[in-house]
């Protein structure tokens, strides 16, 4: 039976028959189905399809690609600052010392070597977790999957911030999910808010599987969760006995302020799953991430990771194991730090200069985004159609949400692209912020001039208060 | 026969044009052509001169492809494309010149007001606003002049909402404009060289409009082909939408959408470039009448090649 969707495999058999002497296939791929085959492939459709939705943004990020247009819309780190000699003879001595290893399958745990280094990363944020309690997995995404795969039924309730990971949506929706959001504010999300959730929910006889958190540097708000809150937190979820899963992809990345202990930290690792990623802190293409959980979860989470695709990437675990035996690692994140915060503090500025007095926007100490909003007239959806034409991209606030709102609001990446191209990036996003400004004032009759924010009070104020929750 | 495949580009409907343009590439090898995919950029020009296909098949949607732009470039460098010519595609692409025709053919089009920021931002014209309102009632529907696929198409349930609408409809377009909401059944009309193929009803399974996501996702909208039709139905939405395409001068193909009320059809606008895409209405209208996606493009490369004939 041929599969809908089966460009690689057409590519392999190609290879296949090449080899063989068969006649290779004429056509490049096979033929498109018709639209009666496509409502018969839709009526086999597994019912959780219905919650995965692809967007309209999808296809407008399709121009995105284009060289022309200054994409501060990514969640991208800058991988052209790692040396690419370094990157060579890590992969030589691979090669020489490793060879059948780095190209056989691996344990589904992930190997120990991974693990030393993982527990190198976690100390430098105060963290000793058990070896034992770590997984490593296909990226940082895999462990969100993973989680969900073990804890979630249809209909559960998972709790995470408003807004949230927009890449974590799609996962919980996924496993059908019952997705609540809890609003966040500058000091990440409200534990007021959710002690009061948690409340009515077990009024109603549901209790929520886990809470999903960025804590720190958080995407797409770029705020983190107090001290103080981090303890409310970690001592709630040991109350109820709810788990917290912690996301921390960011938390070296920190620009300013002071460092802020992780849940796993204040919690010791019992209620807590802290999930973990080299993306940012090496590079995302080698898809390695990880996931530490008490040990009857952790056994759960193996059998699903066996599941899912048997083991991560032996060769990019041994490229890992290489970079770190070089022990520069924290220096390449210390130069990675000193490039992010000139860019953050560049965003900021032209922020400042180019934003028209009603946006507001967030001051991150660390991570890769600031999240701006506009004024509720302008949908960031249609302002993204206008911004592709003056050749910018950001991505709108929507996806942040599991239920349509965070359409005034707008994610900017500041660590993809060069201070340059930054300033010109937001200016052009402020220009068509502005005229979008002036037209709805002319329409309502308000005069509503946009004024540049340059010498009125620093315009950084936090962008959702309590009192709105 | 060597056919170049125009697609992409920098309209918002980028990805759209990058599926039908996939899909026709597909169609074309299997009929023993080579396709010469061209994703248009700068070297477009040069690279048709290049090239020398014996035709191109444009299979962009948007602004750009669809207005008539790409056609006048290969109607100067005499190349034979498929679908309408560069007059006729500017007719279509813009909505307000299209309900000029369509009005002037005497054919039924909701009442409409159009507006350019101009008018606006220098003229006041938000203080005609509450006439217009009054003879179009609510809801209303703002649309920004040239564009496809829903962007930017916003409902107005009150005067409140009217401003906001505006402001989202501008960022598609510098014209736009307000039309009479017509409640009904939203059918399409696609036309191949003469001839109406079978009519495609939309029926949104979810959600409460017909939206940009909904039309190009799998199962979230259920077309019914042929749409259930009375004998006299058909007669009256294939007439007009055969009228359409005249009074716009379309040749090729073209699909028509609009509205049948209880007072009959209204036509809502006309896409010269109607999408290919996998869930598109006009290969979904040809297979009910028949013909394969291949032998659609087939035919369509047919016309383009001997448009006398046709």
């Amino acid at each position: 039976m041929r599969k809908p969707n089966g460009g690689s495999d057409r590519a392999s058999i190609r290879h296949t028959a090449q080899m063989s002497e068969v006649p290779e296939p004429t056509h490049r791929r096979r033929a498109h189905a018709g639209t009666r085959d496509l409502e018969r492939y839709a009526g086999l459709f597994a019912e959780r399809t219905g919650m995965m939705r692809s967007s309209a943004m999808r296809d407008l990020m399709a121009i995105t690609a284009r060289p022309e247009v200054i994409s501060l819309a990514g969640g991208l780190p800058d991988t052209s600052t790692f040396p690419p000699q370094s990157f060579a003879a890590q992969m030589t001595r691979i090669a020489q010392e490793s060879a059948a290893k780095a190209l056989q399958y691996g344990p589904t745990e992930g190997f120990e070597e991974t693990k030393d280094c993982i527990l190198e990363v976690m100390g430098a944020e105060g963290m000793l977790p058990d070896p034992d309690d770590v997984i490593v997995t296909t990226g940082g995404q895999q462990a969100i999957d993973l989680v969900c795969k073990t804890l979630v039924d249809p209909g559960d309730v998972v709790i995470c911030e408003a807004p949230t990971y927009p890449g974590a949506v799609p996962v919980f929706c996924s496993y059908q999910a019952d997705v609540i959001q809890v609003e966040c504010d500058e000091d990440g999300m409200q534990i007021e808010v959710l002690e009061k959730l948690l409340g009515e929910l077990n009024d109603e006889g549901r209790r929520p599987k886990f809470i999903y958190s960025v804590p720190s540097f958080q995407n797409p708000a770029g705020v983190t969760m107090s001290v103080r809150r981090r303890r409310r937190l970690v001592e709630l979820a040991r109350e109820e006995e709810i788990l917290v899963v912690e996301d921390n992809p960011y938390g070296l990345l920190r620009y300013s302020g002071e460092p802020m202990p992780p849940l796993y930290q204040l919690d010791g690792g019992d209620f807590v799953i802290y999930l973990g990623t080299f993306s940012k802190i090496l590079s995302p293409g080698i898809r390695l991430g990880w996931a530490v959980a008490p040990p009857p979860v952790m056994e759960k989470i193996v059998l699903g990771k066996q599941a899912a695709d048997l083991c991560t990437s032996t060769l990019t675990q041994y490229f890992v194991r290489e970079y770190f035996a070089e022990r520069r690692w924290q220096r390449y994140v210390s130069d990675l730090v000193e490039l992010y915060r000139a860019r953050r503090d560049t965003m900021l500025e032209a922020l400042r200069l180019h934003f028209p007095a009603e946006a507001t926007w967030t001051e991150p100490e660390g991570g890769l985004f600031i999240w701006a909003t506009l004024p509720d007239y302008i949908d960031t959806n249609d302002l993204l159609a206008k911004a592709l034409r003056a050749d910018v991209a950001f991505v709108p606030g929507q996806g942040a949400y599991v239920d349509g709102r965070g359409t005034h609001s707008m994610r900017l990446n500041f660590s993809g692209v060069d201070e340059e191209e930054i300033r010109e990036g937001v200016r052009r996003i402020g220009k068509v912020i502005a005229e979008q400004v002036e037209l709805y004032g002319t329409l309502t009759g308000e005069e509503r001039l946009p004024e540049p924010a340059e010498e009125s009070e620093p315009n950084v104020v936090p962008f959702r208060k309590a009192e709105e929750a | 026969m060597k056919v170049a495949v125009l697609k992409g580009g920098r309209s918002l409907e980028r990805g759209v044009s990058l599926r039908s343009g996939a899909r026709v590439e597909d169609a074309l090898g299997r009929l023993g052509h080579l396709a010469l995919p061209l994703d248009v950029g700068p070297d477009l020009v040069r690279r048709l001169v290049d090239e020398e296909p014996e035709v191109a098949f444009v299979a962009m949607h948007g602004v750009g492809g669809e207005d008539g732009t790409v056609q006048e470039l290969l109607e100067i460098l005499g190349i034979p494309f498929t679908g309408p010519g560069a007059a006729a595609c500017a007719r279509c692409m813009d909505k307000v010149q299209a309900k000029d025709a369509i009005e002037e053919a005497g054919l039924p089009t909701p009442a409409w007001f159009a507006f350019n920021q101009t008018a606006f931002r220098e003229f006041g014209a938000a203080d005609a606003l509450g006439r217009l309102e009054e003879t179009l009632g609510f809801p209303l529907v703002v649309k920004p002049s040239r564009g496809g696929s829903s962007l930017g198409v916003r409902f107005a349930a009150a005067a409140a909402e009217v401003p906001q609408a505006l402001v989202s409809a501008f960022s598609y377009d510098d014209r736009v404009l307000l039309e009479r909401f017509v409640d009904g059944r939203e059918l399409a009309v696609s036309i191949l060289g003469d001839e109406p193929l079978p009519v495609v009803e939309a029926i949104l399974l979810e959600g409460d409009r017909y939206d940009f996501e909904a039309r190009y996702e799998i199962g979230r909208t259920r077309f019914a082909c042929p749409a259930e039709l009375s004998a006299e139905e058909e007669r009256a939405v294939t007439e007009a939408a055969l009228g359409t395409y005249r009074a716009l001068g379309a040749t090729g193909f073209a699909r028509i959408d609009l509205i049948l009320s209880q007072d009959g059809p209204w036509l809502l606008e006309a896409n010269a470039i109607p999408g290919l895409t996998d869930t598109s209405l006009l290969p979904q209208a040809a297979e009910a009448a028949g013909l394969s996606f291949e032998q659609l493009v087939g035919r369509i490369l047919d016309l383009a090649l001997k448009p006398a004939a046709a």
